[in-house]
């Protein structure tokens, strides 16, 4: 039977995992290799890891980081942050992750999509969306880890990756981010029934029937959790986590 | 020793962090005399048919290749494109593949009730391997994970070794003697792969 995905984004900085709210007050949470090590044992789908500061610091891609997590990472793991060209995108790959996130880049220069899908195959590129609604509450695409508004439909710009190659479009709600309030299914909805990609839902993971609001409502392929899977309680204390397999096939297969 | 044939065809690091992790003495080499030297072959691969075969006869290391898994009788493993390679051609492209095994690489077809479903056919997904296969030996209610947008058909049954169903079932495992190819990535299907590998390398 073909599984639901249920995959755990991290955030890195510098060395470090953090988790946001909102896209902001990075806290930090621990180290990415130990924590790597606990999604093993718990036989995790599959793994996102995004460096949010390569971009708008305007970092070098910490190479060292990505080698040391793809060697403990047993299970599919996804890249994204900083990448600017081919052989950036080459690096990672040879470290062993399976697939990169483009997502500001792409902004800059939409054929970046094509030329990687061309060379590495669609299903190894991610186009990373952040989404805002405006003060008209309006759906709007953001960069920089949250930082530039382009004032871009993300129905059209997810369309747009598409059509350049992207083999999977993570679709990002900057206000659900943190919040433990649930997906954005309204955005989900949107993007998934003008896309033909696989869709990862992210922001706003808060609980198991979260999940399943995404995919029977939102039409997701997959889904991506945060602060539900390093944190536990109300009072955010740290604790790697993740939910017992048989309790999402339950839920969503 | 098990050698992972380097021809550049992406992401092979991984299968060799999975080997150490079980404490199986392995290499990456394009070096012919150490794939010559090799007890076990693993045959890797991501990317598309054509960008395979040319990478494999540029290498040069077809002929080394052909003798050690045809002569020398030595088990290899191809993973992913590496499991496609093994058949005669594929759908996606003009090339011969090497053609060890009886089938051809085709492209997904859905029925009209199944046009949803996407291609790539890409995440975890069940295998059924056939009763007392030993390469799945340990393994209960295994699952993997793919990522391919065509799939191997097989001219014969005897050269499935087990089944997978993504719109229809399809032969997620092949084998013939000593040659075994898997559409999945057990480099990436935490203890499922472990197993796998683990039981590749142990069976004699």
């Amino acid at each position: 039977m073909f599984k639901t995905r249920v995959m755990p984004c991290l955030l890195l900085r510098n060395r470090g995992l953090v988790k946001t709210v909102q896209f902001k007050n990075a806290t930090y949470v621990g180290d990415p290799i130990n924590t790597i090590r606990i999604f093993n044992e718990k036989e995790v789908d599959e793994l996102i890891l995004l460096d949010i500061t390569a971009t708008p610091e305007k970092k070098q891609i910490n190479f060292q980081v990505i080698s040391e997590v793809a060697s403990e990472c047993f299970m599919p793991l996804t890249y994204g942050g900083g990448i600017r060209s081919v052989q950036d995108a080459m690096r990672v790959f040879e470290l062993g992750v399976e697939k990169i996130g483009i997502n500001s880049y792409a902004h800059e220069n939409p054929e970046f999509i094509k030329k990687l899908a061309d060379i590495f195959g669609n299903q190894s590129i991610v186009a990373s969306i952040d989404v805002k609604k405006s003060l008209l509450g309006k759906y709007h695409v953001w960069t920089e880890g949250g930082r530039f508004d382009t004032k871009l439909d993300p129905v059209d710009w997810a369309k747009k990756m598409e059509q350049m190659g992207a083999g999977e479009i993570l679709l990002t709600s900057m206000e659900r981010d943190g919040t433990f309030a649930g997906y954005d299914i309204e955005l989900l909805k949107r993007v998934t029934s003008a896309v033909s990609v696989p869709v990862i839902a992210c922001g706003g993971a808060g609980k198991l029937s979260d999940f399943h609001q995404a995919v029977s409502d939102g039409g997701a392929s997959a889904v991506a959790a945060g602060s539900m899977v390093v944190y536990q309680g109300p009072n955010r204390a740290v604790l790697i986590n993740f939910p017992l397999r048989k309790d999402i096939e339950a839920l969503l297969d | 020793m098990i050698v992972i044939v380097d021809y550049k065809m992406g992401n092979i690091g991984s299968i060799l962090n999975m080997l150490k992790k079980i404490g199986i003495p392995s290499t990456i080499s394009s070096d012919p005399k150490e794939i010559m030297a090799a007890e076990k072959l693993i045959l890797p691969g991501v990317g598309s048919f054509d960008n395979g075969m040319s990478n494999l006869e540029r290498s040069g290391l077809l002929p080394v290749l052909n003798e050690k898994v045809l002569n020398g009788k030595t088990p290899v493993l191809g993973i992913c494109l590496g499991m496609q390679l093994l058949t005669r051609k594929s759908e996606e492209g003009r090339s011969s593949g090497l053609g060890w095994i009886a089938a051809d690489t085709v492209r997904f077809q859905f029925g009209a009730d199944k046009q949803g479903l996407k291609i790539p056919h890409m995440g975890w997904n069940s295998v059924s391997f056939i009763r007392g296969s030993r390469i799945s030996s340990g393994l209960e209610e295994p699952r993997f994970y793919f990522v391919h947008s065509f799939p191997v058909r097989c001219d014969r049954d005897e050269n499935i070794l087990g089944r997978t169903i993504y719109g229809y079932e399809f032969a997620s495992a092949i084998y013939k003697d000593n040659i075994i190819g898997v559409q999945f990535h057990p480099e990436k299907s935490h203890r499922f792969g472990l197993t796998l590998f683990r039981n590749f390398a142990q069976d004699s």
